[in-house]
Formats: structure tokens, sequence, C-alpha cells
């Protein structure tokens, strides 16, 4: 199966505006699907190792994938054409919610309903955690360490209230320090 | 608000956004103290009313920054949140992306994805954490109603409009 390729930048924007659009609450599986499956722009292994490098890298995983796709086919203009794509159309609608949720907010009704979906907020975060403990089973770290240190993380963080700059140079520091020693052993 | 403030909020977040490591999660904890504590945009409510209208909407995760700026100072808050939670991590990833991609097996970068997993996972439950603190004053259903998502989301393939859904009715009913 041979690969295709987007075939301008606004090409790309389209699809990553129809891929953002697709996503509540995280768009990652969809970028799978539009990128690897329906556009075929990538293989299943190269979208992995992109993935790979987005994550590395500060910053949103999905929107860092889709920089580095529009950067390797058209230059600037490719991380311009996947930044508008993703952004563009569904941070408009994200404001005109606001916006709307703004102009009623006096109403019981509406508070309650925000109540509840702050609620489901803290709960999706959450399960979000469950989600990230799994793969990390498998940390060369060993589970204890894994748990001191995420533990610290939410200590310094939340109790404490340190910035977060420290709290990544001391918990992320301590982390990749054991992580480099351990590979080494 | 002014000038000066909006600059300080637009720098702050552009420093969050080279430590956004695994995304906006990781930052949340972080939003809160810039906009709630210190600059006062937000109470804690209106912090949790803005995240959770950034997660009813589609699009990436990173758009309810837009919702905080927005809710909390209008079109320039917007701009400012998002500008500087956006413009150092694109700068970074273009300019490292081939490089990064090129050596996924350096022990540097090895160490550091390995090192920083747990840090991710810590500054998600801090996360956590800031959304579920202004409700401190609920009743046991707001509490089954967070664990009940957290244990869903886990175990199900609803997505997460359906529970938003479900928390605005209970909330409009007065369950929670």
């Amino acid at each position: 199966m041979s690969l295709a390729q987007p075939r301008s930048p606004w090409h790309l924007a389209r699809v990553c505006n129809r891929l953002a659009l697709q996503g509540f609450g995280g768009i990652l599986a969809v970028a799978q699907h539009e990128f690897v499956e329906r556009e075929r722009w990538l293989s299943e292994e190269e979208f992995l190792n992109l993935l790979g490098s987005a994550q590395v890298l500060p910053g949103p995983n999905v929107i860092n994938l889709a920089i580095m796709l529009g950067e390797r086919q058209f230059g600037w203009r490719g991380v311009a054409a996947a930044l508008a794509g993703m952004l563009l159309v569904p941070g408009l609608l994200v404001v005109a919610l606001a916006a709307l949720a703004q102009q009623v907010l006096h109403l019981t009704a509406v508070q309650g309903a925000l109540r509840g979906m702050g609620l489901v907020a803290a709960g999706l975060l959450l399960g979000t955690c469950w989600k990230l403990i799994k793969p990390l089973r498998r940390s060369i770290l060993g589970m204890p360490w894994v748990a001191t240190l995420a533990l610290a993380a939410l200590a310094l963080s939340a109790g404490l209230r340190w910035p977060l700059a420290w709290v990544v140079l001391a918990v992320g520091g301590a982390g990749m320090a054991l992580a480099a020693w351990k590979a080494r052993r | 608000m002014n000038a000066t403030d909006l600059l300080q909020v637009a720098g702050q977040f552009a420093l969050l956004s080279l430590l956004s490591i695994g995304g906006v999660n990781a930052i949340l904890a972080d939003s809160q103290r810039i906009l709630v504590s210190q600059h006062r945009w937000l109470d804690d409510a209106g912090f949790a009313q803005a995240v959770a209208l950034g997660q009813a909407a589609p699009g990436p995760n990173i758009l309810l920054v837009a919702v905080l700026g927005w809710m909390g100072a209008g079109p320039w808050g917007l701009l400012a949140c998002l500008g500087g939670v956006l413009i150092p991590s694109t700068l970074l990833v273009w300019r490292f992306s081939r490089w990064a991609g090129a050596h996924q097996q350096h022990p540097a970068l090895l160490a550091f994805q390995r090192g920083c997993a747990p840090l991710v996972l810590g500054l998600t439950l801090a996360g956590a954490w800031v959304l579920a603190k202004p409700y401190g004053q609920s009743g046991w259903p707001a509490w089954a109603l967070v664990a009940l998502v957290a244990v869903g989301t886990a175990r199900t393939k609803l997505p997460p409009l359906a529970w938003l859904a479900l928390g605005a009715a209970g909330g409009v009913a007065g369950w929670w």
C-alpha cells in the first residue's frame, strides 16, 4: 500500500480542521484514523515514530505531530497550515460556547449544569490518570519509584503550590537521573 | 486589567508552554495559580467552569486555555493565554522535531521520556485536585459523580461528551 501526500498547505489545513472537529476531549485517536487510515499520509509505524517525538517535546502532542508533518512537507507554510487547521474553527466554536454560557450564567439551571460539568471535568482527568498508569507498570524505574515521584509531583504542585518550573526541575530531574542510572546497569 | 497584566500573563504562559510535557493536563494546576491566585481573573469555580466548557467543545484540549483567557479577560485575555502557551512550544517543535526524530534512541531522550512519565502523572493528578477543590463543600452525590466518571472513562469507551451531558443534566435537576 503506497503512501499519499498532502497536495498543498490548504489540503493539510482542511484535513487538520476535519479531524479537530471530530475530537471531543482529546483528538489522538481521530488523528491516527485520519492521517494513517483515511489519507494514508503516514504508515502506522511512521505515525508512532512522529508521536514519540511529539511527546518528548513540550506542547500539545497532536498539534506537535501535525506541525512536524506540515514542516516536513511545506516548511513554514505547513506549520502555519497545521496550526490554523487545528485551532481556527474549533477555537471560534469554543469561544462562542463560552460567550454564550457567560450570557446566561445568572440562570440557576445554567449554574447547575456548569457545576455538574465541572465535577465531570475533574472525574475525566482522574480517568486520564488511570490510563497513564497502565503503561507505567512496565517502566524501567519500577512501580515504587514511579509512585514516589508521581506523589512528590502532586504534593509539590497541589499541596505546597510550587511553581511548575521547580517541580519539573526537582521531580523530572530526579526521574531522569534515575532512568539514566537504571538504563546503564 | 491593563497591558502590564496581560503581558505578565502571556509571559507566564510562555514559560508554562516550555514546561507542558505531555500537553495541557500537566499545566492545569499552574494555570490556576496564575489566573486565580495571582491575577484574580477568575475564581475557583469560574476556573473549573472554563475547563469544563473547554472539554465540552470539539478540538484539541489546549483550547481550554483559550476559554480560560476569554472568561478571564475577553479577547485580549484569550490572545495572551493561547498565544503564550502555543508560540514557544511551536518554535521548539519546528526547530527540533527533525533532531528528535533522528535520535529517538538517544540515551538522553530515553531518560527524559522515561524519567518524566511519573512527573506527568503527578501533575495530571494535581490538575484533577485543582478542579475538584471548589466543590469541597458538596455532599456525597458530587463525589460519587467524580468517582463514577473516573472509573467510567477508565473502563468504558463512552466519549467525554456523554459524561459532560450527564453532569450537566444532573446539575440542572439539582442532583449534585
